[in-house]
């Protein structure tokens, strides 16, 4: 069906109001003005605003907000908790852990210097930053696909509003924009629906490892003032996952900010084995940890999220450009695992796509050719080299585990300085790493206690999240079938368990078992797509501004 | 005919609402705001009444603090052709809302004036008819249909029993309900044709109103938690259950 679109022309669109795109945003408009140039930045976001899908630990580290604003002090960046203190734990079993000696803490966890934030606050901050630039910033607007002409990349189309379920126009149907650029910079964040189309579509991932993943859940407390530190960072590995296995993997946090706000979250990573594993209720059951209940009891839960992240590091990098565009942040999967951080990877790397982009158009490049500047500038930046000596901590964890793992990382980063004299890889993908249901132990999760744990629908109504209900189901499956057909004989349907908010149901009873999508709870994660074992849901973009509304995530 | 729109910011009506643990008022920082969704279908239904040739002129106005200024953005991509911006960081009780939009109104002399019937945030349901009371002109509440016919309005009201159809001289005020329009998505090309729509600037003082406090917020509490309840497997049991708690 051929629709009239109305065509918006720049030189540069950013895909994402994330971290990496609005720092790229910003960037943009620095080098230009350097330069005495003009260069028009649009700036797309498919939350309802900026940060309303933004979810982060965090503890940040202000190495990149340092070179692109000097001054953000003075401009009032939302960094008001310096990190006071640093736990971390091992824990042994539900009741039970050990605290680790400050000297075998590996130098990647040392936080000094560093800032608990609300990563959301910052995008929010860092978007009023671009507006104040020059740039024009759309929340509500999804792109939805990458215009492709000739091989090469020439902006974006905005998602159709006003489309019924079945795909029949309302009568107030609006088609999405075309908005073209010279570049496009993709920011989508970790499994971009976009960016994985192009990095398929280019070949960009043939010479890097697959990318592996977790799965963040975190929830905001407001606790007793009493049991406040403010500044205290507790990281945690081991319990409820595993410490010396490697069959589930993960590690949690336990972040104090200010006004009696604690946040607490548990990453699962989505290398896990068993199918009936919930990391949903690994999280809830994590919660009453004698070391974490001591905080939350007596306090109030205020807002429940979730996002996968990509931590496949430098090895599962693939090529960051193409002709027409780029990819930065988590669409190109910058994050460092080692710290856990990716927030100051991803403000980097779209600043070095900024400024790689911004010298070609200032030199008059047209876009059509390959933007070979940027990996050449990554090479030479501090984001490379950090990157580099933490490359071998996600594959060493999944080979070893955290216990034995973490001791090879802390040798690797406190002896050897990050810089093994060898790589190691991990090669299997998240999605072939589940064992069949005939061969798993189910597990019997415990009642949630509407105290510290609770439930997922309840859940899910923390996070805010609304999409206008008659409109195409945006959980795609490439083949209806599978669900029932194979995944649930061979998996028991592990998407009723992975998904953080209830989206996938399996219904009915015997011959009539149907698999139901509740698509308007999806908080978009991302998670069913990456580790559904036949690789059979698409995730796309919902109607602009659907989606989790986070405050302060 | 000019047609004056009201259009408030409010917390968004996805968001959960979080009452401070003080109990002084409910959590707003880094929380997603939006326009009123009353005040978007009286902005609906002037553009309505604009696209129909009824209204020439729409003005959107608003009262409040620096970030006010989103809200008027939103009610000029919907089609307002510029849009006031009373601004005040204090408190504004619903009194001096009416005072100041009444103002405007006069300042303006504006035909109609719309704004839903309430807000979202405090479900006052007052504004509207203090602006029409300060200007002692007619008032058609909770309209679900609008028609201008020359120097009248006609209004459908949804009362308990039904239908009431009023009919009110102009100007007049006309709060609107849920009923009255389902609002348009907004077009990327027109937010951006909102960026440079003018906005004035004016002050309380410069309309002639001082902002009152004769109403003091007291407490703000959530709602009681609903208790848990219980599983009965028989009909028996059921009406022992209710008979112990002496519902039968």
């Amino acid at each position: 069906m051929s629709v009239e679109r109305d065509v918006m022309e720049y030189d540069v669109v950013v895909v994402g109001a994330g971290p990496a795109g609005l720092s790229a945003a910003c960037r943009l408009k620095q080098k230009a003005a350097e330069a005495g140039q003009e260069l028009s930045v649009c700036v797309v976001e498919k939350g309802s605003e900026v940060g309303a899908h933004i979810l982060s630990g965090a503890v940040f580290e202000p190495r990149a907000l340092n070179e692109l604003f000097p001054d953000w002090k003075e401009k009032g960046a939302p960094l008001k908790t310096p990190v006071k203190r640093d736990d971390i734990y091992f824990f042994t079993s539900a009741e039970k852990g050990f605290k680790m000696p400050g000297l075998f803490v590996p130098k990647t966890m040392h936080n000094e210097g560093n800032y608990i934030i609300s990563l959301a606050n910052l995008c929010r901050w860092l978007g009023q930053q671009a507006e104040d630039l020059g740039c024009e910033i759309y929340p509500g607007f999804a792109a939805q696909t990458a215009i492709i002409e000739d091989g090469v990349v020439k902006g974006i189309t905005v998602g159709d509003m006003g489309v019924t379920r079945e795909g029949e126009h309302k009568p107030d149907y609006t088609p999405g924009m075309e908005l073209r650029a010279k570049y496009t910079i993709f920011a989508e964040g970790c499994r971009g629906h976009i960016g994985k189309q192009l990095i398929a579509q280019y070949g960009l991932d043939k010479n890097a490892d697959p990318q592996h993943y977790g799965i963040g859940l975190k929830e905001i407390w407001t606790v007793d003032p009493s049991k406040f530190e403010p500044g205290l960072v507790v990281h945690g590995a081991g319990w409820p996952l595993d410490l010396v296995g490697t069959s589930a993997l993960g590690g949690s946090f336990l972040y104090h900010l200010e006004d009696n706000t604690v946040y607490v979250g548990l990453i699962v990573d989505l290398s896990y084995s068993n199918p009936y594993l919930s990391p949903f209720d690994e999280f809830q059951r994590f919660k009453q940890h004698p070391v974490i209940r001591q905080y939350l009891e007596g306090g109030t839960r205020v807002a429940y999220g979730a996002r996968a992240i990509c931590k496949g590091g430098l090895n599962s990098m693939p090529d960051m450009a193409f002709p027409g565009g780029v990819l930065a942040g988590c669409d190109l999967g910058t994050m460092n695992f080692a710290k856990i951080k990716g927030s100051h990877t991803a403000m980097k790397s779209g600043m070095i796509a900024a400024e790689a982009v911004a010298e070609a158009l200032i030199a008059g490049a047209d876009g059509s050719a390959r933007l070979d500047g940027y990996a050449t500038k990554f090479k030479a930046s501090w984001l490379y080299d950090e990157l580099y000596r933490s490359r071998n901590f996600g594959p060493i964890m999944h080979k070893f585990g955290s216990l034995i793992g973490g001791a090879i990382n802390w040798i690797e980063q406190n002896i050897f300085g990050g810089k093994f004299p060898w790589t190691f890889h991990d090669l299997k993908p998240d999605h072939k790493t589940l064992k069949p249901a005939a061969e798993s132990q189910k597990i019997d999760y415990p009642k949630p206690d509407g105290k510290i744990s609770f439930d997922k629908l309840s859940s899910v109504f923390l996070s805010s999240t609304n999409h206008e209900e008659d409109q195409p189901v945006h959980l795609q499956l490439k083949d209806p079938s599978i669900p029932i057909a194979q995944n649930l004989p061979m998996y028991d349907e592990p998407a009723q368990r992975y998904c953080p908010a209830g989206v996938y149901e399996v219904v009915g009873e015997g011959s009539d078992k149907r698999f139901q999508i509740n698509a308007q709870n999806c908080v978009h994660c991302k998670t069913c797509d990456i580790k559904d074992p036949a690789q059979n849901i698409n995730w796309v973009a919902p109607e602009g501004g659907g989606g989790p509304n986070y405050a302060n995530m | 005919m000019k047609a004056l729109v009201s259009v408030k910011r409010v917390v968004d009506y996805n968001v959960r609402i979080q009452v401070k643990p003080d109990g002084s008022g409910v959590v707003t920082d880094g929380v997603k705001h939006s326009m009123n969704p009353f005040d978007e279908i009286a902005m609906e239904e002037a553009v309505r009444l604009k696209e129909k040739g009824t209204v020439t002129e729409i003005v959107a106005v608003t009262i409040g603090g620096a970030k006010n200024e989103e809200t008027l953005r939103t009610a000029l991509a919907f089609g307002a052709d510029r849009a006031i911006h009373i601004k005040d960081d204090g408190e504004i009780q619903p009194l001096t809302a009416a005072k100041a939009l009444a103002a405007a109104v006069k300042k303006e002399d504006a035909k109609l004036f719309l704004c839903g019937k309430q807000a979202i945030d405090d479900d006052a349901n007052q504004t509207g008819q203090m602006v029409a009371s300060l200007l002692d002109i007619a008032q058609a509440t909770f309209a679900s249909k609008v028609e201008i016919d020359g120097e009248k309005a006609v209004v459908t009201r949804e009362v308990d029993a039904g239908l009431e159809v009023l009919e009110v001289d102009l100007p007049a005020v006309i709060t609107t309900d849920l009923r009255l329009n389902e609002p348009r998505y907004l077009k990327l090309p027109d937010i951006m044709k909102a960026k440079k729509k003018p906005i004035e600037t004016v002050s309380l003082a410069d309309l002639g109103v001082t902002a009152g406090a004769g109403v003091k917020t007291t407490k703000t509490a959530p709602p009681p938690s609903r208790s848990k309840g219980i599983m009965v497997k028989t009909t028996d049991e059921l009406v022992e259950a209710l008979k112990g708690k002496g519902l039968l």
